[in-house]
């Protein structure tokens, strides 16, 4: 099984508000549907009654019809460029690459001509691609990765990578609605592993805004996806030794809240910058450039990154298990910088 | 001579037969100027001519509705201006100046899109306007618009997976898609036999389940006929269609290329067939039009272009304060 659902499907549905991140998608994406007949969703299999490699978009075509939800061949460079022309004609297209891994087939439509057409000439390009991305779940070098770095890099794109199951909605209904190319990191190790509370209906979350997950005093860890749990777990460990940890979840990567990172920093003096992606040129360079820059006077101690190694995403555990950080990393550099 | 039917009666009003000429005259006097300010040094950047390819450009862009939509390439300057870009916006463009389509962001004929005018604009990287109009095409399907999108590509960019890639796509959803090929016979300085093993690029469409035909692209009448079975067919739901223009790209790749590589005789052979002197000689042979009328086609065009020429060259360069605007849509 290579591009299978690692075993989540067959998970019970959750039930009244409470519902799962992947719920949360499909939420989300049959909300705006109904809200807006422009939003149409196309993709790998994403049509008909199989609803996707995720099952995210189950459903959507028996309530929407075929015409809403189109079924693609496997050719992420002409179907992102189809929907580039659907969009610059009113449509507000959904698209999902089966796995983030598998943008880069799509690279020349999203960042030769999405990204550019507004500021060349004017024209605009709003549609979502929705990308599940992130390891940790033993799917090798090509469904694992997290490649949200190279799309921060271009200018005209907007990045949002939520981590919880209100966000992965509320973020989802911001970006469809944005009148610019929005790449959508969808977590999978999220999928059906997290539960939360989901408002009905009517639910959006502005892009470009982080959230302070959780209040500290004594460092700021700064993350986003999965991660944010990661950093949870260790700031639960640290609260048992005195750390008081705070957790900024950027939500979105592009544009990036700076002034929520800078206010935390200010407060603590102490940040660490973690994701899953690799760690060279990755955000956190630039979270920790921004960090050196605008609030170097209130800093106690270096600003530190963690992220994966610099490596393909390695598939065995033994292997992953040293290429992605997890709690333990993180606490580890929480208490060196706390030693400053 | 209308192509579809060598015998018959030309399709076209002998007001509009005048009007194709006209745009086919200004497209050769605008390239030409543009290649001669660029030879003074009074250009910016590098530029395109399209010399040669004015039936191609003109022809197919005439066949469409004023709510068809189009995404040409960087050798279809006629089909801008019929579609109603003019020769001042289009020149300020290329001189980079505030007033230009795209207010100095973009080069040449790059960017000069502009959807009053149902004009998307290119990228460089070719030929990624074909998923794009595609795209327009489906869109038009999807909300039941008697709509109709029209892309031209180049015989090198025929090569490209997302040449192959969109005309499946294009054929799976019967799209109203027109492609037109330009097969200009080279790709830059690589003639078409070093690019393929094929005779004819049309074998491509067919192969993807486009219905495809070769015609003589340097006939502005069979251009223009072949892109009107093609329109309709579209129009009416009868899918996509791949036009195969046959030309020859009469000057260097690029202003600064000046393509010894290719064999003086082809020009010469070429030149005999250039599409302007041959649908001129068509309008005499059916008295449509004569030299008189011709003369004064040209003294227009020549005027319209020198006073584009005035229009960019004393056009105020872009405020560099408004570099970062519009990255975003608001
Ligand atoms: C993907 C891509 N690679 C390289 C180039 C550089 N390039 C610009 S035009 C061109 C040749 C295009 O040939 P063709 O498609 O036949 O069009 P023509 O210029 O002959 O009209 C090349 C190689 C490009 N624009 N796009
Ligand atoms: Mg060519």
């Amino acid at each position: 099984m290579t591009d299978g659902n690692f075993g989540f499907a067959d998970q019970p549905a959750s039930t009244g508000h409470q519902k799962t991140y992947i719920e949360a998608i499909s939420d989300g994406l049959a909300t705006e549907m109904a809200n807006d007949p422009n939003v149409l969703v196309l993709g790998e299999d994403v049509g008909g009654s199989f609803g996707g490699a995720f099952n995210v978009t189950k459903g959507l075509a028996e309530r929407f019809g075929d015409r809403r939800v189109l079924n693609m061949p496997m050719t992420e460079l002409s179907f992102i460029g189809a929907a580039n022309g659907m969009a610059l004609m009113g449509l507000r297209p959904v698209i999902e690459v089966q796995f983030a891994d598998f943008i880069s087939t799509g690279f020349d439509s999203i960042v030769q001509f999405a990204a550019t057409t507004h500021y060349r000439w004017g024209g605009s390009v709003p549609w979502v691609i929705r990308a599940p991305s992130d390891g940790g779940i033993r799917s090798g070098p090509f469904h694992s990765q997290n490649p949200e770095a190279w799309f921060v890099h271009t200018p005209g794109l907007k990045v949002v990578a939520p981590s919880t199951p209100a966000d992965a909605k509320g973020l989802l209904i911001s970006a469809i609605r944005d009148n610019n190319p929005v790449i959508y990191f969808e977590s999978k190790p999220l999928y059906r592993s997290l539960k939360g509370p989901v408002p009905e209906g009517e639910h959006s979350v502005p892009l470009g805004m982080a959230a302070v997950t959780r209040q500290g005093t004594d460092a700021t860890v700064i993350s986003y996806g999965a991660m944010v749990h990661q950093a949870l777990a260790a700031a639960g460990t640290l609260a048992g030794e005195g750390i008081d940890v705070e957790v900024v979840d950027l939500r979105t990567l592009k544009p990036l809240d700076t002034a929520t990172v800078l206010e935390s920093v200010a407060k603590t003096g102490r940040s660490l910058v973690v994701h899953a992606a690799n760690r060279l040129a990755g955000i956190g360079a630039e979270i920790a450039a921004v960090i050196a820059e605008e609030a170097f006077e209130s800093l106690d101690a270096p600003v530190m990154r963690i992220g994966g190694l610099d490596t393909p995403v390695p598939f065995s555990p033994p292997l992953e298990d040293v290429y992605r950080p997890d709690q333990h990393g993180i606490a580890e550099a929480v208490r060196r910088i706390c030693s400053y | 001579m209308n192509l579809r039917d060598p015998a018959g009666e030309d399709p076209l009003s002998e007001a509009e037969r005048r009007q194709i000429h006209y745009w086919m005259r200004l497209t050769r006097t605008l390239d030409d100027r543009i290649i001669s300010l660029w030879k003074q040094g009074r250009g910016l950047g590098g530029t395109f001519s399209q010399r040669g390819h004015e039936a191609i450009s003109v022809g197919a862009g005439f066949a469409l509705g004023p709510d068809d939509v189009v995404a040409p390439m960087h050798r279809d300057l006629g089909c801008y201006l019929l579609r109603g870009m003019t020769p001042a916006r289009l020149l300020a463009s290329q001189l980079g100046r505030a007033t230009g389509v795209n207010r100095g962001r973009d080069a040449n004929l790059h960017g000069c899109g502009d959807l009053d005018l149902n004009i998307i604009g290119f990228v460089s990287h070719l030929p990624q306007s074909m998923p794009v109009a595609l795209g327009a095409a489906m869109a038009f399907q999807y909300r039941e618009e008697p709509r109709v999108a029209m892309t031209f590509v180049g015989d090198g960019s025929s090569n490209t997976g997302l040449f192959h890639e969109t005309l499946n796509l294009a054929a799976v959803h019967e799209a109203p898609l027109v492609v037109i090929v330009e097969n200009n016979q080279y790709a830059y300085s690589t003639p078409i036999s070093q690019q393929m093993a094929i005779e004819d690029i049309s074998q491509r469409g067919t192969a993807q389940g486009v219905t495809s035909e070769i015609i003589d692209g340097n006939d502005v009448g069979a251009v223009h006929g072949a892109a009107t079975v093609a329109v309709e067919r579209a129009r009416s739901g009868g899918g996509p269609t791949l036009i195969e223009a046959k030309t020859m790209r009469m000057l260097g790749h690029a202003i600064h290329d000046g393509a010894e590589y290719v064999p003086a005789d082809l020009i010469d052979k070429w030149r005999k067939l250039d599409p302007l002197e041959r649908y001129e000689q068509t309008l005499r042979d059916d008295g449509v039009s004569d030299d008189r009328a011709f003369g004064a086609v040209a003294a227009r065009c020549k005027a319209e272009v020198a006073s584009a020429v005035r229009f960019a060259e004393e056009s105020e360069w872009p405020d560099p304060q408004t570099v970062a605007e519009g990255v975003y849509a608001p």
